[in-house]
């Protein structure tokens, strides 16, 4: 039974490492501010989440797994209206997604620019 | 390791801080310079030096910046002249600062002063003396209670002045007016309300808590005043400036700060007058740990109290401030286009 939990919580907790450090990826490759946004997103819930949950597993205190539920409900709450006011900010300040078209148009002018 | 990387990003920080040109991003770096060195003192051991660093450095600092930045634009000016005497100046002064360090002894070297009366006296006597398990409280609050009195004046005076300088009147008519602008606001922000309605509870809980727990675990007076103010800025951010003073009547916030030293000073004077010294917790009881134990309780709850009031009272100053500004940007407005 032991070694069953200890298998899953370092299944869910190299799991959510791998979402940060690609959460962490994205945030520096993707093009605009809301794809960039939606990488830090998946960090802070499922990455978050998933390393919570592999703690919980391991933690033999009650005290110590109420703590981590309580972190856990309040990232599950925090994470999204963060995201969610930061792209309305965004948005009401005029910042637009990049849209294919878009991303055609920069292209070219960087070739363009390059050219020259 | 850790040490090593949390310092050198600290000291990219400060470089990226001091090279950028615009506002709002130093003023965000300087919250994730605070929060980085919240995590080093924990790389220390210092809990709770961290924890007020994170709660105040990174928190509330952070916040009542922004709120200036609000007024006074986010774009820094650029220097016409080369403050090379400046540099000078800060040269010199930092060249001492490090000249008077090398008398110091070395860190963490086991013969150092310190390390010889002061710690162990804390660490082996503290329990019998004080009573309360968390070493870093009892030296705060009893030991050292005097320092901390001196704080507290600090942040209370701080407050005064931010009174002083920022105070404005207010008129029926300009409040209405804020009104309907919120009003109109409160359709927005429907999400982040709810939620923060759902949170507020919980951060003041969590205030109380750390008050309440500082003997025992990291915590005090300061952390819980900072939270508790934070649970207000935030009512306030969200429901506009109008709606959070008719909750939280200004005057009586001040009344608050000015009794939270006087809760202090008084506890004080009251062991004075049962014969002991100043702060001198033991008299105040017939039981020395039962004394000692009511001191520390009363002190942090004045502290706590000081605090909370003092970040409220400066958080509505500025704003009211902002929207004072406002305002009368919207008459001049009007007045010229009436010309």
């Amino acid at each position: 039974m032991d070694i069953i939990i200890t298998i899953c919580s370092g299944f869910l907790l190299l799991v959510g490492s791998f979402l940060c450090i690609s959460g962490g990826i994205g945030l520096l490759r993707f093009p605009d501010f809301y794809t960039r946004m939606h990488a830090v997103g998946v960090t802070d819930t499922l990455g978050a989440g998933m390393i919570l949950v592999g703690l919980m597993m391991l933690s033999t205190d009650f005290l110590v797994f109420a703590k981590l539920v309580m972190v856990l409900l309040f990232t599950l709450l925090i994470g999204p209206t963060t995201s969610h006011v930061l792209a309305k900010a965004a948005f009401h300040n005029g910042v637009r997604p990049k849209d294919s078209n878009n991303l055609e148009q920069s292209k070219e002018k960087e070739n363009t620019s390059s050219i020259l | 390791m850790i040490d090593i990387v949390l310092l050198s990003l600290l000291v990219v920080i400060a470089i990226a801080i001091i090279r950028m040109k615009d506002l709002f991003a130093v003023v965000m770096l300087t919250g994730i310079y605070g929060l980085l060195s919240a995590s080093f003192f924990v790389a220390m051991d210092a809990v709770d030096v961290a924890f007020t660093e994170a709660a105040v450095g990174a928190g509330i600092s952070t916040l009542l910046m922004l709120v200036v930045i609000t007024m006074t634009g986010r774009k820094e000016k650029s220097t016409r002249h080369k403050p090379l005497s400046a540099l000078f100046v800060v040269m010199l002064t930092g060249g001492l600062l490090i000249y008077g360090t090398l008398d110091m002894p070395y860190f963490g070297s086991a013969d150092a002063p310190i390390h010889k009366h002061t710690s162990p006296r804390y660490i082996n006597d503290s329990m019998e003396e004080i009573g309360i398990p968390n070493i870093v409280t009892s030296v705060l609050a009893s030991y050292r209670a005097f320092d901390t009195f001196g704080e507290v004046v600090v942040i209370f005076t701080a407050g005064i002045g931010v009174l002083t300088l920022l105070c404005v009147a207010r008129s029926q008519k300009n409040d209405e007016e804020i009104d309907s602008i919120n009003d109109s606001m409160h359709q927005q922000h429907l999400v982040i309300r709810i939620v923060a309605k759902m949170l507020i509870p919980f951060i003041f809980l969590f205030a109380l808590y750390v008050q309440f727990h500082g003997d025992f675990g990291p915590g005090g007076g300061f952390q819980a005043g900072v939270i508790f103010a934070s649970a207000i800025i935030l009512y306030a951010m969200l429901f506009g400036l109008s709606t959070a003073r008719k909750v939280i009547n200004q005057t009586f916030v001040q009344v608050i700060a000015a009794l939270g030293v006087l809760l202090y000073g008084s506890v004080g004077i009251v062991s004075l007058m049962n014969g002991g010294n100043f702060l001198d917790y033991n008299v105040l009881s017939s039981n020395p740990i039962a004394g000692q134990h009511l001191g520390i309780l009363l002190i942090e709850w004045g502290v706590g109290c000081t605090v909370a009031s003092v970040m409220v009272v400066i958080f509505f100053n500025f704003a009211g401030r902002r929207a004072f500004q406002q305002h009368k940007k919207q008459a001049q407005d009007k007045e010229s286009s009436a010309c």
